[in-house]
């Protein structure tokens, strides 16, 4: 069974003068699905976020909601929802009159403004906040005001900008899992805008993973991780990224997880170690080419207790070596 | 420490202090003083005559007529300017080009001296050879005695106000919609707001507070701005376009009477007063702040 097209998204480019910051994006949309749009800052993931709500005017492509051209549609005629990074909450407003905003302007139904009102505060949990201005809230709570705010459109599809990224640590993962299990209880379906791998790699169903403007890779978060089809894919996906040595003729790539300090093995020397709690990061220097050392990280389970200059050996299973060509 | 700490902030605030007591709050004690007082001239002793000199004020016509003027003078020019004000820094706040020209051509009423744009306006406004009635008799229209007419003197002032202050206001407004987030807009936007409702619903409410210090200033403007009555009409013709500040001058210097423009400032005083204390206490708290 093939699920419905939400969205549709083709050759979609925008220039600055002469810098092209998105250069022919294609990717798609599913009902019920959340896509995160996934690359370094700069990599022109929020200007493609921008054209699909209408904000900025692409130079050429097309964008397709449920089969419709809306690439000349103006923001409010998309009828589209979004989340911003600022979450751009009216200030002077009360809470109850942001998350109201929208359906006021369209000029919904009273009752039925209050019907998805309580539904949706009850969703994230505002029952206590209505009255009270953005400025009195936490951090948290303006998140789950602009959440609500997208929620109660009850859009076709849902934009969120990076809606994470002012929060603390802790915080960000507990909306992480809130904002996704809503998704999923609602079937919404979300583009999801992140430099974040972690936030990218635990939400989405499928990552558009971007780099300067083009697509790098379109892929589950398991396809991403287990087959990166470039150097990049590779080095942007993992913590620390994937160890690419140079070889002669390719490039041989092998996550730090991946690689096992044993009896026997390639020969390494240890030059430092970086202790995390559950595992150490130990910095080795490999003799793979047959001129000059590569530096590699190796990710070892627990405490380890290597001295500087120690020799070592280390391997890996075939399985987890990825080929990369040389022009990359 | 407490003390020494009160000590040199005293002496911080003592030169702005000796300023503002020696030429604003000694002279308004002073005037208060006066406007009990009487004497035949400057040089004769003056004596305590309680309340008298309000009496006399309360049966002056001209005194009611400069009130009348001044009230009409404010509701005509304040919502006015504000409105002119906020109209052009909307529109030299979009992106359009020139917004740079715009800007200027708008500011450059505010740079110049009050007596310099009346002598413009004295150009503008005379009965045969001013620039209006030049460009009416084009098209056929004899056009009226802008300055002479006591129907219109009043009016032909306040344009003139208008002309000056808005460009000034500007500035604010200008300075206030620079400060308000884009995505704001953006959000509102996505969320199908027209663009009279983002107008209505966003941008007039966060401007507010620039509204009320604007509105203050343009209230107290329209009572202490009279350099162009000078230039103009002299508050003529018959009263017709004099104001209360331009009364109390007269008052002082040409009648000599400086007991009686002792109690017109006052009552100016009171007024102004209570305008800034109405709309500090009313207005105030229906705005927010960020």
């Amino acid at each position: 069974m093939r699920a419905n097209r939400m969205l549709k998204v083709e050759g979609l480019t925008r220039r600055y003068g002469d810098i092209t910051v998105v250069d022919d994006l294609c990717f798609h949309v599913n009902e019920g699905e959340f896509v995160a749009l996934l690359g370094p800052s700069g990599c022109g993931k929020s200007t493609s976020l921008k054209m699909i709500a209408g904000l900025e005017i692409p130079d050429a492509g097309s964008i397709e909601l449920e089969g419709k051209d809306i690439t000349q549609m103006t923001p409010g005629q998309r009828k589209l929802a979004m989340v911003f990074q600022s979450y751009a909450l009216f200030p002077h407003l009360k809470v109850i009159d942001n998350i109201l905003f929208g359906l006021q302007a369209r000029k919904v139904a009273k009752d039925e403004q209050q019907r998805r009102l309580d539904s949706v505060v009850e969703l994230v949990g505002l029952s206590e906040h209505l009255q009270k201005k953005p400025g009195q809230l936490s951090g948290g709570q303006c998140q789950r005001v602009a959440l609500a705010r997208a929620i109660v459109a009850e859009a076709k599809l849902c934009l969120m900008d990076e809606p994470l990224s002012n929060l603390d640590a802790k915080l960000r993962n507990e909306m992480r899992s809130e904002i996704r299990s809503l998704q999923q209880r609602l079937g919404m379906s979300v583009i999801y805008v992140t430099h974040d791998q972690v936030e990218a790699m635990s939400m989405a169903d499928r990552i558009v993973l971007m780099n300067d403007g083009k697509i790098e890779q379109v892929d589950v978060p398991e396809g991403l991780y287990n087959k990166p089809k470039t150097v990049f894919t590779a080095q942007f996906i993992g913590s620390p990224p994937m160890n690419i040595m140079h070889l002669a003729n390719e490039r041989l790539g092998v996550r730090p997880e991946h690689i096992a300090i044993a009896d026997e093995g390639r020969p390494a020397r240890v030059i430092s170690c970086d202790y995390h709690g559950a595992d150490t990061v130990v910095l080795a220097e490999i003799g793979e080419a047959e001129d000059r050392a590569e530096i590699i990280k190796i990710r070892y389970p627990g405490h380890a207790l290597f001295a500087a200059q120690q020799a070592i050996s280390v391997n890996w299973r075939p399985e987890h070596e990825h080929h990369f060509p040389v022009s990359q | 420490m407490l003390k020494r700490f009160n000590l040199k902030a005293w002496l911080l605030l003592l030169p702005a202090l000796s300023l503002l007591i020696a030429f604003t709050h000694w002279p308004t004690l002073k005037s208060f003083w006066r406007s009990v007082t009487w004497a035949r001239s400057d040089a004769a002793p003056a004596k305590f005559v309680g309340l008298e000199n309000y009496e006399i004020l309360l049966d002056d016509p001209v005194f009611w007529r400069v009130i009348e003027n001044n009230f009409w003078y404010a509701l005509g020019t304040v919502p006015t300017s504000i409105a002119l004000a906020i109209a052009m820094a909307l529109w030299v706040n979009s992106k359009i080009r020139f917004t740079g020209l715009l800007r200027l051509a708008f500011f450059t009423p505010t740079i110049l001296p009050m007596i310099t744009v009346a002598n413009i306006w004295l150009f503008f406004y005379s009965p045969n050879i001013g620039l209006f009635n030049q460009l009416l008799a084009l098209i056929g229209i004899t056009g009226p005695n802008w300055l002479g007419d006591p129907d219109i003197a009043l009016s032909s002032l306040m344009i003139m106000t208008v002309w000056k202050e808005a460009g000034f206001f500007m500035i604010f407004y200008l300075a206030a919609l620079q400060t308000l987030s884009p995505e704001l807009f953006d959000a509102a936007k996505v969320e199908g707001a027209s663009a009279w409702r983002m107008f209505r619903k966003i941008t007039f409410p966060l401007l507010m507070p620039t509204t009320l210090f604007v509105l203050i200033n343009a209230l107290l403007n329209a009572f202490k701005l009279v350099d162009h009555l000078f230039i103009l009409t002299k508050g003529g013709p018959n009263n017709a376009s004099n104001l209360l500040l331009y009364y109390i001058y007269e008052t002082a210097f040409s009648f000599l009477d400086s007991y009686y423009a002792a109690t017109l400032t006052v009552v100016m005083l009171v007024t102004l007063a209570i305008v800034a204390l109405v709309q500090m206490l009313f207005i105030d708290r229906r705005i927010h702040y960020r």
